[in-house]
């Protein structure tokens, strides 16, 4: 049997170079870029067995399945608290988690711009394998493409999650009820906020960090206390206004909060009132939103305030009945408001 | 915050709201017009309108200097970001007013005009420090209180030597405002005015003695938070039941009579006023003579201002005098919302219109 | 327009600049139209400009008129 020399190919350039088209296409770039960068970053047995597709066991008897997709577009890529990379990994687990499912697996879809500097890709595909890796839920499949420069924005990632629901769990949009509580499990506004601090043209300096994080584990303590949840839900774009608005549209409910008892940093108001924004509206990466029944109230939030992502977790308001589903606020200072759906996109104000 | 967290205090707000309902005449309706879009969108989103006993009609005024902005400018500005290839700089409130054809300035930028937003005038000056092969165009709205930063930015320009950098000017004075609502037959009925805050800063609280004195009406100045606008209105209520008419100032932390008279100097240096214009009841700013070279006007002299009606269903001009109210506006809710707004009160966040459909709304359905 | 807020004068700057401070957020500012500001005042800060100093007695007096109970409310 002959031997042949493998061919000598250079390795890639993570210093100093750059993603090219033929890394998209399928070929001996697209492979290198593959086993150089993504298999040995997010490793493990489903990965290894080299497939386009994998295999994964049955939920057990009486489980169901649940899964979840994402598209991440954030910009910039990376910021105070995290990056485009982290943040793809946790908003796909959040949202199989709430659902009440354990989060199992992850896919991850990349679209790379021709020109994008490999050490970012390096940088934001090393931070996604940590968090996925502390989060426990591994990356088992994937796809990159490459578009022309000018094309993409960096790059574009795209998650699906897949977990496991037990028998029993029935958490929905449309499950709140009138004279349940709604939880709040932290602060509103910060991964926003620090979005906003690295806008050009807004630039101001403040100690706020995004607060994306994988809240699969404080999910499973507050179900574990067997409280009737109704539903659990992230608060994302749009922030806690737009959550709450589509829970009361779906549930045909209304709701009142009390401003005063949500969760606030200083810091972040002070940003929104210097940009005349609406912390309400301010996108979150890290916080859920809990309604349940009022008996089991203060055994979830005991349970979210004994885990370290619900440390501040509040009573913000209560479902009530309203034919028009408004979501209502007692305000600070003692008056009434209603908190609306979000106007397009918030746009700082001068006046 | 300091200075800004006491002034929201809940258990403040119930002793000023305890007085005013005590001291309001039960016979008597207080007719009071909150002049500034500021003011109007504080006392919404606090729910302070709510608080007031039935007597207190609080009636929303033209102080709103996106909602008095005429359409034809707004159009003036798209022109020159798509067919000028200027570098268009303007305040966030500006960039979803509705302007014709259904275009605005957001919908450009998407079109590919170079529409950027500025949080303060500085930006826009920077933009044109580090673009000196492109021209750069300051969109520049706003009553008194944003007037100062514009001339202070082209005194800038004229120091820096810029070539590539004016500005479309579109600033309003509020005097002439105010007594236009006075002023017009048929007008608004009045008890009194609550006087704008941060325009007070600048003109000092001695120019409404003219309003006081010559339409005997009570202007009372009042800071920004809702419990300076709950002090402000007792203190009108008092002046309405002892038959006075007089300037009283509550926002004296920040407002003097003379007030700001550097910000003031600098802005006659630079702006003169306009002859005419079609802007609702408000009189308008153009740069002097002397600053040609940063007009926008001067620049491009190829676009001529056309004047654009308002939709004929729009209200707004109504609402701004104080005489109709949003929910009265036959397309309110319907036709126009915050999502497809047909006039600029419904688009700016300090509208009347925009005010009670995201804060208020929910006490008609009641 | 209106959209202003009180914030702490932390450090000056050159050309007429001022580092202002508001709960921890830090913002770069215009002191073009103000005069005589120090270290460790506090101004109305509007579009990236200094207004007004704020008279920190006037506040005081003006928070001390809010808690008064007018004289039928008081009985």
């Amino acid at each position: 049997m002959s031997t042949t020399k493998s061919n000598y190919s250079r390795p890639l350039d993570f210093k100093n170079g750059c993603v090219e088209m033929s890394h998209g296409s399928g070929g001996r770039a697209s492979t290198q870029l593959i086993e150089s960068l993504f298999s040995p970053a997010f490793d493990n047995e489903f990965l290894r067995q080299g497939n386009d597709g994998v295999t994964l066991p049955a939920p057990p008897a009486g489980c169901r399945l649940v899964m979840s997709t994402d598209a991440h577009v954030v910009s910039p890529l990376f910021f105070p608290g995290g990056d485009i990379g982290c943040l793809s990994v946790h908003g796909t687990i959040n949202d199989v988690a709430m659902m009440g499912a354990q989060p199992l697996w992850l896919s991850a879809s990349f679209i790379l711009e021709e020109g994008f500097p490999m050490a970012d890709l390096q940088r934001v595909v090393v931070s996604m394998a940590q968090a996925a890796k502390e989060a426990g839920v591994p990356v088992v499949c994937g796809d990159t493409k490459v578009v022309e420069r000018g094309k993409g924005d960096g790059v574009y990632i795209s998650t699906t999650g897949v977990g496991y629901v037990a028998a029993g769990v029935a958490l929905s949009g449309d499950r709140a009820r009138v004279g349940d509580v709604i939880l709040l499990s932290g602060t509103i506004g910060d991964h926003g906020m620090a979005i906003m601090s690295q806008r050009e043209g807004l630039q101001f300096e403040a100690d706020i960090r995004s607060d994306t994080a994988a809240l699969h584990e404080l999910v499973a303590a507050m179900l574990a206390t067997g409280a009737d949840i109704h539903v659990l839900r992230d608060p994302t774009r749009g922030g806690l206004a737009t959550t709450l608005n589509e829970i009361v549209r779906q549930s045909a409910v209304g709701m009142v909060l009390d401003e005063a008892a949500i969760p606030l940093s200083k810091t972040v108001a002070a940003a929104c009132e210097f940009l005349g924004l609406d912390p309400l509206y301010v996108a979150n990466e890290g916080k859920l939103v809990a309604i349940c029944a009022a008996a089991d109230a203060e055994k979830v939030l005991a349970a979210m305030r004994a885990h370290p992502l619900g440390k501040e977790a509040s009573v913000i308001g209560k479902v009530i009945e309203d034919a028009s589903c408004f979501v209502q606020m007692k305000t600070s200072l003692g008056g009434r408001r209603m908190v609306d759906w979000l106007t397009g996109d918030q746009l700082p104000r001068i006046c | 915050m300091k200075y800004v967290d006491e002034f929201r205090d809940g258990a403040l707000a119930a002793n000023i709201v305890s007085s005013i309902t005590h001291e309001v005449k039960p016979e008597h309706t207080y007719r009071l017009m909150e002049f500034c879009g500021g003011h109007t969108h504080a006392l919404a989103r606090y729910g302070v309108l709510g608080m007031l006993p039935a007597n207190v009609q609080m009636i929303h005024g033209p102080g709103c200097p996106v909602c008095v902005l005429p359409i034809g400018r707004i159009d003036f500005a798209i022109r020159l970001a798509l067919e000028h290839d200027v570098i268009l700089c303007s305040y966030g409130d500006c960039l979803r007013v509705p302007a014709s054809d259904g275009m605005s300035l957001l919908k450009a930028k998407a079109r590919g005009a170079d529409v950027r937003m500025v949080y303060s005038a500085l930006d826009a000056f920077q933009a044109a420090v580090k673009n000196p092969q492109r021209q750069v165009v300051f969109f520049a709205i706003g009553f008194e209180t944003t007037t100062p930063p514009t001339a202070s930015i082209i005194k800038q320009a004229r120091a820096a030597g810029l070539k590539n950098f004016s500005v479309l000017c579109n600033h309003v004075l509020t005097l002439p405002a105010m007594e236009a609502i006075l002023t017009k037959p048929d007008g608004v009925p009045l008890d009194g005015l609550v006087g704008p805050a941060h325009v007070s800063t600048v003109i000092g609280s001695e120019p409404y003695q003219l309003i006081a004195k010559r339409y005997h009406k009570p202007v009372v100045i009042a800071g920004f938070e809702p419990l300076d606008m709950l002090q402000a209105i007792l203190m009108l209520v008092r002046q309405v039941n002892e038959g006075r008419a007089e300037v009283d100032n509550e926002f004296t932390r920040a407002v003097t009579p003379q007030g700001n008279r550097k910000a003031q100097a600098l802005v006659d240096e630079v702006f003169e006023v306009r002859d005419s214009f079609e802007w609702l009841p408000v009189s308008g700013l153009k740069i002097r003579p002397e600053f040609i070279d940063f007009d926008a006007e001067a620049r491009y002299p190829d676009l001529i201002y056309r004047s654009v009606p308002d939709n004929k269903a729009c209200e707004c001009g109504a609402i701004l005098r104080g005489e109709k109210r949003p929910q009265e506006c036959k397309i309110f809710g319907t036709v126009c919302t915050p999502e497809n707004p047909v006039g600029s009160c419904m688009v700016s966040a300090e509208g009347a219109c925009a005010a009670h459909y995201t804060y208020g709304r929910f006490r008609e359905a009641a | 327009m209106c959209l202003a807020i009180p914030a702490l004068v932390v450090e000056l700057l050159p050309a007429d600049m001022a580092r202002i401070e508001l709960d921890g957020v830090r913002k770069e500012i215009s002191l073009a139209l103000v005069e005589n500001v120090a270290v460790g005042d506090y101004v109305i800060v509007h579009v990236g400009y200094a207004l007004q100093r704020l008279d920190p007695e006037e506040a005081a007096q003006t928070l001390a008129l809010f808690a008064e109970l007018s004289g039928a409310a008081a009985a």
